[in-house]
C-alpha cells in the first residue's frame, strides 16, 4: 500500500508543499510506517513485544519497503541503529515494546545522546487508560529517558502521529544530532485516523537547530590565525555530522594547520594526510598531547573538550588563544573558556574562515609534531607494532589488519585497550569509518554497532574490534548475523583480563588485581553454534594469513587472537595530570 | 562568588518539560530555591520563574543547557538588582488573638498585612513582598500563635525586558532576526543574558 506523498523542500525559506490528497482511512500503526518512508528509512532495527503488536502487525504488509532486523535484545537494537546512523549519515530507527523492552533501550539512548547520533525510537505503550496503573509491562518510559533524549515525547492519540513522528525526525538530524523516543500507547496504535499524508517538519517555533553565524566572530577567529606563529586544531566528530570533511580539509591545507582528532573525529582526515598529527587525549599521541600547552592559538572545531581530551583542566592550554567552532551554543565555554566563539555550522564556518586565512606554511612548527612522533616511534610505536618475540600484541594485529584492508574498512571498535589501540593505529582514508562508543564507554557495543554499520554501509568491509570482556555483554547478537545472513568480520583481541581495569589496577592500585580476571568460553565453538565460522591464533607467523582468511571467508567470520595478557596502552596522561605530562611508559 | 540569581524561561505549555528543565538543575546537585510556573504575557507561552544560589559562571551553563531544550524558547537570567519581585505569605491566626490584642491589629498594618478570611476559630491573613518581609511577620505572630504559614514561590519581572510578544512573532517566522538565533547579549556583559 502507499499513499502519494509529497515531501517539503529542502530549502527551509520554502513553506512545504502538500498536494492536497483524499484523506484515507489508516490506523496509528499505518501511520508510523508510513511515516518511516516519507522520511526514506529503509531499515528499523526491533524486537517485538505486547504493547508494540500493532504496529508489528501493520508491519507485516509493508515487508516490501521496509526491512526490520529482528536483534536479540533491544540494547543490541539500538546500538545497530547507531552503528547505522554512523556509517550511513542517516537516521537510526528502533522499535522496542514496553516497560523492559523501552528500559533495555536506554543504555543506547545515553550513548547517542553524549555521541550526538541521531536516531528515532517508538516505543509500545500500554492503553493511555492504564497508564499510571501499574499495569502489565507498564514504565514511566518518558521520564526514564528524559536526560538521555534530545527530544521525547508521548502520543495517546493517533491524529497525532504523522507530525510528532515529522517533529522527531527533524530534531533527531538537525542542529547537533540527538537519539529521539516517541512512545505511543496501544490504543493510539490501533486507532484509525483520516490521513492527509505526510508534511515533513522544517521549523519548530521554540527549535534553532543552527545559531546564526556571526561575521565579526568569523573575522576575529580568521584575525588570530594569521597572526599565530603556531597555531594548532583539534576537530571532532562534528566535522563528520556536518558533512564538512572537504571544508576542513581545504581549510588546514590553506593555513597549514597542525591538526589532531578526538576519538570521535577519526576518519574525519585521512591518516595520511601530511597535517593529520595524530590523536588527543588519554591515549592520544604524544605531540598532540604536548604541543596542546605550547601552541599560541588552538582552534576547536565540533568537538567539546572532554575530559578524555583535556586532562586537567587548570593546566590545558593556558597560553593559548583559544577558537571555538560548534554547533550547540551550549558547548562554547563549557569546559575551555573560548577567546572567540564562532557558533554555527561548521560547512558554513569553515569555509568563511579559509577565505580570510591567509595561505601559509608552518614548516618549523610542523616538524616539531614529527620530533615527538619520532620519540613516540622509537620509545612506543616500534615495539607495539613490529615485535618480535614474546606474545603478541594488539597492535601488530590492528597493523596487520590494516596492510590488509589498505585502510578501505569500516572498524568498530568497543571499549577499553582494544578500542584505544584501535583507534591509534587504525588506518583510514575514508570517512565515517571509525565506529565507536565515545562519550559513554559502552562496553558491548561493537557487536551490535558493526551489524548496523553493515547495514548502512552494505558495500564496504565491516570489521568489529573487541576485547573478550565487552563481547561477553552482547554476544548475542550473534544469532542476529546468523538470521540475517550478514558478513561483518569479528575480531576478538583476548587478554584474559579486563585489561584496561587491570593496567589502572597495575600503575596505580600496586598490583592489586580486583575482579578483572575474566575467563571465555570456547569462541570458535560457540561462534560454530551459530553458524559462523572462526579460529583462534596465538602464533605470530599465523597471525597475517588468519586475518587474511578472516577477510576474504565469504559471510561473517570470527577470528580470535591471543594477545599479551598485561600489556598497556601508552602513551598515557594519567587522571589528574596536565596533557603536556603525559607517560611514554 | 555565590549570588541569589533569578531565572527567566520562556516555554511552550508542554507535559514533561517541567522535568525536563528541572533535571538540569538535580543532575548538578544544585538546589532550586523557589519555583514558579504560570502562563506568560503572551498567549500559549508559558514562564518559569527559577531562584538559585549560583556563582554567575554555573548560572550561565546553566541557562544555556535550559535554552538548548526543544520546547524553551528563551532564557534569561537576572541578580536581584536587575528585577522586581515578590513573594506572597498566607498567615492563619487564632481570631482570638486578633481580636483581643490590639497590638496585633497594629503589627498587621505595619506589615501590610489584608485579612482574606475572618472566621470565628481563625482568620487568615495575607501579605506580598520580599523574604524577609514575609519572614518578618511570621516571627511577628509567632507570639501569638501561628496556626499556619505558607509562601509562594517568587514571581519576578525583569527591570529590562520589552515582554516577549514582538520576540514570539519571530520565532514563528522560519528565518528570525539574528539576535534571536544567537546570542544577543554576549558580548556586551548586559544586564539581560540570553544566546
Amino acid at each position: 500500500m502507499s499513499i502519494a506523498i509529497e515531501t517539503t523542500n529542502q530549502e527551509p525559506k520554502n513553506a512545504p508543499a502538500i498536494i492536497e490528497i483524499e484523506a484515507k482511512e489508516l490506523s496509528g500503526s499505518q501511520a508510523v510506517l508510513e511515516a518511516f518512508i516519507a522520511e526514506s528509512v529503509d531499515t528499523i532495527f526491533g524486537y517485538p513485544g505486547g504493547a508494540i503488536m500493532p504496529i508489528y502487525d501493520a508491519l507485516y504488509d509493508y515487508n516490501d519497503q521496509l526491512k526490520h532486523i529482528l536483534v536479540r535484545h533491544e540494547q543490541g537494537g539500538i546500538h545497530a541503529a547507531q552503528g547505522y546512523a554512523r556509517s550511513s549519515g542517516k537516521v537510526g530507527v528502533v522499535f522496542a515494546t514496553s516497560g523492559p523492552g523501552a528500559t533495555n533501550l536506554v543504555t543506547g539512548l545515553a550513548d547517542a545522546m553524549i555521541d550526538s547520533t541521531p536516531l528515532v525510537c517508538v516505543t509500545g505503550q500500554v492503553f493511555a487508560h492504564l497508564l499510571g496503573t501499574d499495569a502489565f509491562q507498564e514504565t514511566d518510559v518518558i521520564n526514564i529517558t528524559t536526560p538521555v533524549t534530545k527530544w521525547n515525547y508521548q502520543i495517546t492519540d493517533a491524529t497525532e502521529i504523522p507530525s510528532v513522528l515529522a517533529k522527531a525526525f527533524y530534531i533527531a538530524k538537525t542542529g547537533r544530532p540527538g537519539p529521539v523516543l516517541i512512545d505511543i500507547t496501544k490504543n493510539a496504535q490501533i486507532q484509525k485516523i483520516d490521513y492527509k499524508g505526510y508534511t515533513k517538519c522544517t521549523h519548530i517555533r521554540s527549535y534553532r537547530p543552527k545559531p546564526i553565524v556571526r561575521k565579526t566572530y568569523v573575522e576575529e577567529a580568521a584575525k588570530l590565525i594569521n597572526e599565530a606563529k603556531k597555531p594548532f586544531v583539534l576537530f571532532g566528530q562534528g566535522v563528520i555530522l556536518g558533512n564538512a570533511e572537504k571544508e576542513f580539509k581545504a581549510f588546514i591545507e590553506k593555513g597549514g594547520l597542525p591538526a589532531a582528532w578526538t576519538l570521535l573525529g577519526l576518519s574525519a582526515l585521512p591518516t595520511d594526510h601530511y597535517l593529520n598529527t595524530g590523536m588527543l587525549g588519554m591515549h592520544g599521541n604524544y605531540g598532540p598531547n604536548v604541543l596542546t600547552n605550547e601552541c599560541d592559538v588552538l582552534i576547536a572545531v565540533g568537538m567539546r573538550f572532554d575530559d578524555r581530551v583535556t586532562g586537567r583542566l587548570d593546566k590545558y592550554a593556558k597560553q593559548a588563544k583559544i577558537i571555538h567552532l560548534d554547533i550547540d551554543p551550549a558547548e562554547i565555554d563549557k569546559n575551555v573558556k573560548a577567546t572567540v566563539p564562532v557558533w554555527g555550522d561548521c560547512k558554513e564556518t569553515l569555509p568563511m574562515l579559509t577565505r580570510l586565512i591567509e595561505a601559509k606554511q608552518h614548516t618549523e612548527w610542523l616538524a616539531k609534531f614529527n620530533e615527538y612522533t619520532k620519540q613516540e616511534e622509537e620509545q612506543v610505536i616500534q615495539d607495539e607494532l613490529h615485535p618480535t618475540t614474546g606474545e603478541l600484541t594488539m597492535g601488530e594485529v590492528i597493523h596487520q589488519l590494516n596492510e590488509l584492508t589498505n585502510g578501505d574498512a569500516i572498524i568498530v571498535t568497543d571499549v577499553g585497550q582494544h578500542q584505544m589501540v584501535a583507534c591509534r593505529y587504525a588506518r583510514f582514508n575514508e570517512t565515517k569509518s571509525n565506529i565507536t562508543s565515545g562519550g559513554l564507554g559502552t562496553m558491548g557495543f561493537a557487536l551490535p554497532a558493526a551489524i548496523g554499520a553493515k547495514f548502512g554501509a552494505q558495500h564496504r568491509t565491516v570489521v568489529a574490534v573487541i576485547g573478550d570482556g565487552g563481547f561477553q555483554m552482547t554476544l548475542q547478537e550473534l544469532g542476529t548475523i546468523m538470521q540475517t545472513e550478514l558478513n561483518v568480520k569479528i575480531l576478538i583481541l583476548n587478554n584474559r583480563f579486563l585489561g584496561m581495569v587491570r593496567q589502572w589496577q597495575q600503575l596505580f592500585n600496586d598490583k592489586r588485581y580486583s575482579f578483572v580476571n575474566i575467563q571465555s568460553p570456547d569462541y570458535i565453538m560457540l561462534a560454530k553454534a551459530y553458524g559462523i565460522e572462526g579460529q583462534s591464533v596465538n602464533d605470530r607467523t599465523l597471525l597475517q594469513s588468519s586475518l587474511k582468511t578472516m577477510l576474504d571467508h565469504d559471510g561473517s567470520y570470527l577470528l580470535e587472537v591471543m594477545v599479551g595478557k598485561e600489556n598497556n596502552v601508552f602513551p598515557m596522561v594519567p587522571q589528574g595530570c596536565s596533557v603536556s605530562e603525559i607517560r611514554l611508559k | 562568588m555565590k549570588a541569589e540569581f533569578t531565572i527567566t524561561v520562556y516555554t511552550e505549555n508542554q507535559v514533561g518539560l517541567l522535568n525536563r528543565i528541572a533535571i538540569i538543575f538535580s543532575r548538578r546537585k544544585i538546589n532550586i530555591e523557589s519555583l514558579n510556573v504560570s502562563p506568560s504575557e503572551a498567549e500559549g507561552i508559558h514562564r518559569f520563574t527559577v531562584v538559585i544560589n549560583e556563582t554567575e559562571d554555573v548560572v550561565r551553563k546553566l541557562c544555556r543547557q535550559i535554552e538548548k531544550q526543544v520546547e524553551v524558547l528563551k532564557t534569561y537570567f537576572n541578580t536581584n538588582e536587575e528585577i522586581i519581585w515578590q513573594e506572597m505569605a498566607l498567615y492563619k491566626v487564632s481570631t482570638d488573638a486578633v481580636a483581643e490584642k490590639l497590638k496585633v491589629e497594629r503589627l498587621l498594618r505595619e506589615n501590610g498585612a489584608r485579612a482574606v478570611v475572618i472566621r470565628k476559630d481563625y482568620t487568615i491573613f495575607e501579605t506580598t513582598g520580599h523574604r524577609e518581609e514575609t519572614d518578618k511577620l511570621v516571627e511577628v505572630l509567632a507570639p501569638y500563635g501561628l496556626i499556619e504559614f505558607v509562601r509562594s514561590a517568587r514571581v519576578a519581572i525583569i527591570k529590562a525586558s520589552k515582554g516577549f510578544h514582538e520576540k514570539l512573532k519571530e520565532f514563528e517566522a522560519v528565518e528570525p532576526a539574528a539576535e534571536l538565533a544567537e546570542n544577543e547579549y554576549l558580548d556586551q556583559g548586559d544586564a539581560v543574558f540570553t544566546m
